[in-house]
């Protein structure tokens, strides 16, 4: 570790894991509630099972990229922190506050929870991804303006990196549009137009500037291939992110009772999306085949390999799947989202999370890279969880398309739980893959504890 | 990439790529709210069908459903309820909640009142009517 503050991040990478974790079993709640709908009802409502899930991936996500900026922003501008207490402050904050948070969900009634934090006076609970309660809201801005403040200060006293700029850019745009959870009318397509620019443009937005930067970062120290080279390739990168990706937020505008010129600008923008994920694979391969070093570790470059693939087929393959007007009219809120958004947020930034921890926390713990036999049992992890949420994927595409058939496209159309009961064989095969997926992540936490000499490299002649 | 393309052409694609598609968008966004009164129903908007929006959030009810297509996918899009169901079914249909019907998937009862559940309703056929370019394909949602 060049620089002690880095050290922080540890602390936000542990709580990752752990609510990751949490996510994962909350997910598997609540596929079984789809084949045995009153499983854990009423303890655990789908709603409030679902809002669990959702919530922690968000929150577990925000820890990986604080962690993540924490790690590289010191090392990227050759100094220590500004504050670390700040850093560590800000962290207890964030995992009490989530915590009770994800307390409440689960011990109250939301409706009580609504009354409780004070719903009535600026109402921005209920609606998908944004159910925390106003306090939470609140807490989630001045955590995030106090951890801005923090590395915008260690940016402003430093070395200024294309990729300490991108990750700055990435992290003041999640904040600032995180702004419009508090805008939330009567009129409910003002309300769904402005509650994507929190979540469009967050996730096929701004966050792909973190995305591009970890992923930067991490290939720039596994593969020794020149900064400007890869400060190149981020750059391209995330310019075709935004340009194709803020008009693209027109992919949400087909059905929500906005104009219909959004059909033709939302699905030529979004279809063009897929073009800055196949570039992030490109880039991850090539950088790695170009490399001027062997790292040690190993799995830290597996990762980076299978964010640039998993994330073009999570968000760019099964994105473009369904994200022209006239299919998207047949698909639209169908088991097809659920596909598109599992493969996705998983390929796109759970593994690029994974590919900064994998790279950074040995470091942390006094090592270039784990032992060989930890960085294998990493890797059947890799494998595990990867190959199990291609399977979610291609299951949960397959209920999609049958439901779309049986409940859409039919000339005798089914109700919608008459579809559901003949969808459900691929329910119980996600399920089983669910199963999978966490033996996956059991076996990755396991493989932090496990010793053994560092792995070295021998030198290239 | 070649030596030709450098990484500040690349910078500058970026910083002028980023700035002027968001201009674009927020000129579209204007347009787009200048035409969504004729589009929005928002003519239909009332106390109670805004107060039906607040029991529809607190209540968390997109944790299960739909509406307008976005939301979860365990329970039946409820965009176009008022018109596949009818106002008396909607307001009974949740009344009667569980079923408890084995192995069913469960809806909890929200003890709501009956102001609560006709605001809800409201508020429901004003989703119904807002011009959605025709969606959902068919009443099945």
């Amino acid at each position: 570790m060049q620089y002690q503050s880095q050290a922080v991040s540890k602390l936000y990478f542990t709580a990752a894991i752990g609510l990751f974790g949490a996510q994962i079993l909350f997910g598997l709640i609540m596929g079984l509630q789809y084949v045995i709908g009153d499983f854990l009802f009423p303890a655990i409502p789908f709603n409030i099972a679902r809002m669990v899930h959702t919530n922690l991936l968000i929150v577990w996500l925000l820890f990986g990229f604080m962690g993540a900026a924490y790690y590289l922003i010191p090392e990227e501008s050759e100094r220590e922190l500004y504050s670390p207490a700040l850093a560590k402050l800000l962290f207890w904050v964030f995992l009490v506050a989530g915590a009770l948070t994800i307390v409440g969900y689960l011990m109250l009634p939301y409706a009580d929870l609504a009354r409780l934090t004070g719903n009535n006076l600026l109402a921005t609970m209920g609606r998908e991804f944004l159910e925390q309660p106003l306090i939470t809201k609140i807490g989630i801005v001045i955590v995030a303006l106090g951890f801005l403040f923090n590395i915008s200060m260690t940016v402003l006293g430093g070395r200024k990196t294309s990729i300490s700029l991108v990750m700055l850019m990435g992290l003041w745009g999640l904040a600032i549009f995180f702004l419009f959870s508090f805008y939330n009318p009567d009129n409910l397509v003002l309300d769904k137009y402005f509650w994507w620019w929190v979540v469009h443009l967050w996730v096929e937005g701004v966050w792909e500037l973190i995305l591009g930067a970890m992923l930067a970062f991490v290939l720039i120290k596994v593969t020794g291939v020149d900064r400007e080279v890869i400060e190149k390739w981020l750059y391209v990168i995330i310019a075709f992110s935004l340009v194709t990706g803020i008009i693209g937020t027109g992919h949400h505008y087909f059905w929500i009772g906005t104009p219909d010129y959004w059909l033709p600008l939302g699905s030529f923008f979004s279809a063009l999306e897929p073009i800055p994920f196949f570039m992030m694979t490109v880039f991850a391969f090539n950088m790695v085949n170009r490399r001027r070093r062997d790292h040690p570790n190993k799995v830290a470059t597996l990762w980076a390999m299978g964010t640039g693939v998993m994330s073009f087929l999570g968000a760019g393959v099964w994105g473009f799947l369904h994200t022209l007007a006239p299919v998207n009219y047949y698909t639209h809120g169908t088991q097809i989202t659920a596909a598109h958004g599992h493969m996705a947020f998983y390929g796109a930034y759970a593994m690029v999370v994974m590919t900064m921890i994998s790279y950074a926390m040995p470091i942390m713990r006094g090592r270039e890279a784990n032992s060989n036999k930890s960085q294998v049992v990493e890797m059947w992890s890799f494998w595990l969880m990867t190959i199990a949420m291609v399977f979610i994927t291609l299951f949960l595409t397959a209920a999609g398309i049958l439901q779309v058939w049986l409940q859409r496209v039919s000339a005798t159309p089914l109700s919608f739980m008459a579809t559901q009961d003949q969808v459900a064989m691929f329910y119980w095969l996600r399920e089983a893959s669910g199963v999978v997926f966490l033996i996956g992540f059991v076996l990755y936490v396991i493989s932090f504890f496990i010793k053994g000499e560092p792995a070295t490299v021998v030198a290239k002649s | 990439m070649s030596n030709g393309f450098t990484k500040g052409m690349a910078r500058n694609m970026f910083y002028g790529g980023a700035v002027f598609f968001f201009l674009l968008f927020l000129g579209l966004t204007l347009d787009t709210t200048r035409k969504l009164p004729a589009l929005d129903n928002r003519a239909a908007l009332n106390e109670n069908v805004a107060h039906g929006k607040l029991v529809w959030e607190q209540n968390n009810c997109i944790g299960c459903h739909t509406l307008l297509g976005e939301g979860a996918y365990f329970a039946p899009e409820l965009g176009n309820v008022y018109k596949r169901r009818g106002p008396e079914f909607i307001k009974a249909w949740i009344k009667m909640q569980p079923t408890n019907a084995p192995g069913r998937r469960q809806m909890p009862n929200f003890n709501l009142t009956d102001q609560e559940l006709d605001d809800l309703v409201q508020f429901l056929k004003y989703s119904g009517e807002i011009n959605t370019n025709n969606w959902p394909p068919n009443i099945e949602g």
